[in-house]
């Protein structure tokens, strides 16, 4: 069974490309599982249950979405398994820009709106960088030029990535995406690893803190000056 | 400084429309430097075929078209690598959005595609030619009229971009010299495509195609009385252009040639 993971800013098309991508894999015969990780509410699995393809939806609520997926892998691998799929697909809602889901065995897909500007590139981190693939979308309402310097940005933070340009009205792109699909090999449980360590997050806010005034945290704090410190035991 | 090698020609053939018939017009044939119209209904499929041509389709999109370049198929690479990319394309939905002036954008667009930075001063006065309000280097792109914004995106395709295929959909309403600007992409010796409605575009092009139902039914001929109306019409469309101009700087606009009954007198 390969696996895909799907990651990007929220609002950036993820489902809607895959809705397409999903639909021409079942044209072809292929068997599809899908599994939907989102943070707070999400009616995405009516959007893919349309499709009638296994649909599986995690809610992270208060927890990192991007580690609760990790948690979750083995289940989750296991699920499809069940189904029969040969291809699992797992769309992440990516939040904080400093994770990355993907791990070494799958194809990562980082998924990524061209109308968040030129500079938004430099501020993605892992999600981006450690992707197989990039997904642009909206890249119809920008001007040629801007269509241009966003994607000379994106390798520059990503030289291996191939490109996608697609669009989720449309499907255009998503025949180009799904080509790729069966490039990774299977997945293995066992010797997956994180491609990219899950960020610093060990501080009492983590444990439920709500006082805003210095006295109250402990842990790694690292000050706006650039300062870092261990404040506890 | 040209960093492509133009294209002679562009083919696209073995479309189906959307009742799964084979469309039609099974072939077209367009040379450099040509412009080709393409008009048809809402929703007859325009945006499609410039989607097909704008992939270099083979046949993996959903009209299952296949795109030809020199007679020969585009690599993957011609088709994937952003930096072998041989089609441009400008719409009416198109903004700016970078908080950057229209120097250093330009410069940075400049730079990506390895063009001569020098070329932005070139740049800023073709789109000048082709909007009532001049744009300066350190105006911020974002608070660009539409017109302004349209003038620069054609000059910029013309000169920086490049690409040798140009995709035009739907520029009618950008306040701009729309005869000049077509002109002047053509004039670079590009293949230029215009999904339009509006007749001062699609009569100025060569032929257009038409579109029904998904496919490419029929390709019309520009008449010698169609040119001849194209050029009256890009007589009106200048004179909007001054008289918008005139509006939007207070002016009273009072006496204007009555050119409806000259035109009249003309065509009679």
């Amino acid at each position: 069974m390969k696996l895909v993971i799907v990651a990007g800013t929220p609002g950036s098309g993820k489902t809607s490309i895959l809705v397409h991508a999903v639909r021409l894999l079942k044209e072809r015969g292929a068997s599809v599982s899908i599994v939907k990780i989102d943070c707070l509410a999400t009616d995405d699995d009516e959007r893919y249950s349309r499709l009638a393809i296994p649909t599986l939806v995690g809610l992270a609520k208060d927890v990192c979405p991007d580690h609760f997926t990790v948690y979750n892998m083995e289940e989750i691998i296991q699920w499809a398994r069940d189904n029969g799929a040969e291809l699992l697909v797992v769309e992440t809602a990516g939040l904080c820009h400093r994770c990355a889901p993907y791990t070494t065995g799958c194809l990562g897909v980082c998924v990524i709106d061209a109308t968040c500007g030129p500079n938004t590139p430099l501020k993605v981190g892992p999600l981006l960088s450690t992707a197989n693939i990039i997904v642009i979308t909206k890249g119809d309402v920008i001007s040629q030029a801007e269509r241009e310097i966003f994607r000379e940005r994106l390798l520059e933070m990503n030289p291996q990535a191939e490109l996608v340009n697609a669009n989720g009205l449309s499907g255009q792109g998503a025949a180009e995406l799904v080509a790729r699909f069966h490039d990774s090999p299977d997945v293995q449980v066992d010797s997956e690893r994180l491609r990219h360590t899950a960020p610093l997050s060990i501080c009492t806010l983590c444990a439920g803190e709500t006082r805003v005034a210095r006295e109250h945290h402990r842990g790694i704090l690292r000050r706006i000056d650039g300062f870092q410190t261990y404040a506890g035991e | 400084m040209r960093s492509w090698a133009m294209i002679e020609t562009l083919s696209i053939s073995g479309g189906y429309d959307k009742n799964g018939q084979f469309e039609s017009v099974g072939d077209v044939q367009i040379r450099r430097g040509e412009i080709v119209g393409v008009v048809g209904p809402t929703g007859s499929g325009k945006s499609s075929l410039i989607a097909d041509i704008e992939q270099l389709a083979q046949g993996d999109t959903p009209t299952r078209r296949t795109v030809f370049v020199n007679g020969r198929t585009p690599s993957r690479e011609e088709r994937t690598n952003p930096k072998k990319k041989i089609v441009a394309q400008l719409s009416q939905n198109m903004n700016f959005l970078a908080n950057m002036t229209v120097g250093n954008f330009l410069r940075l667009h400049a730079k990506c595609r390895h063009v001569d930075k020098e070329s932005t001063c070139e740049v800023i006065e073709l789109a000048n030619g082709l909007t009532g309000e001049p744009i300066c280097e350190d105006d911020e792109l974002t608070i660009l009229s539409g017109g302004q914004s349209r003038a620069l995106m054609v000059a910029d395709v013309a000169i920086i971009s490049d690409s040798p295929i140009v995709l035009v959909d739907e520029i009618e309403n950008a306040g701009i010299k729309k005869h000049d600007a077509l002109k002047l992409l053509a004039g670079f010796g590009k293949i230029v495509l215009v999904v339009t409605h509006d007749p001062v575009l699609a009569l100025m092009a060569e032929r257009r195609i038409i579109m029904r139902f998904g496919g490419m039914v029929k390709i019309v001929q520009t008449t010698k009385g169609e040119k001849l109306v194209s050029q009256n019409l890009k007589r009106i469309d200048e004179w909007m252009l001054t008289l918008r101009e005139q509006v939007r700087q207070g002016e009273l606009i009072e006496e204007v040639p009555d050119l409806v009954s000259a035109l009249a007198e003309k065509t009679a």
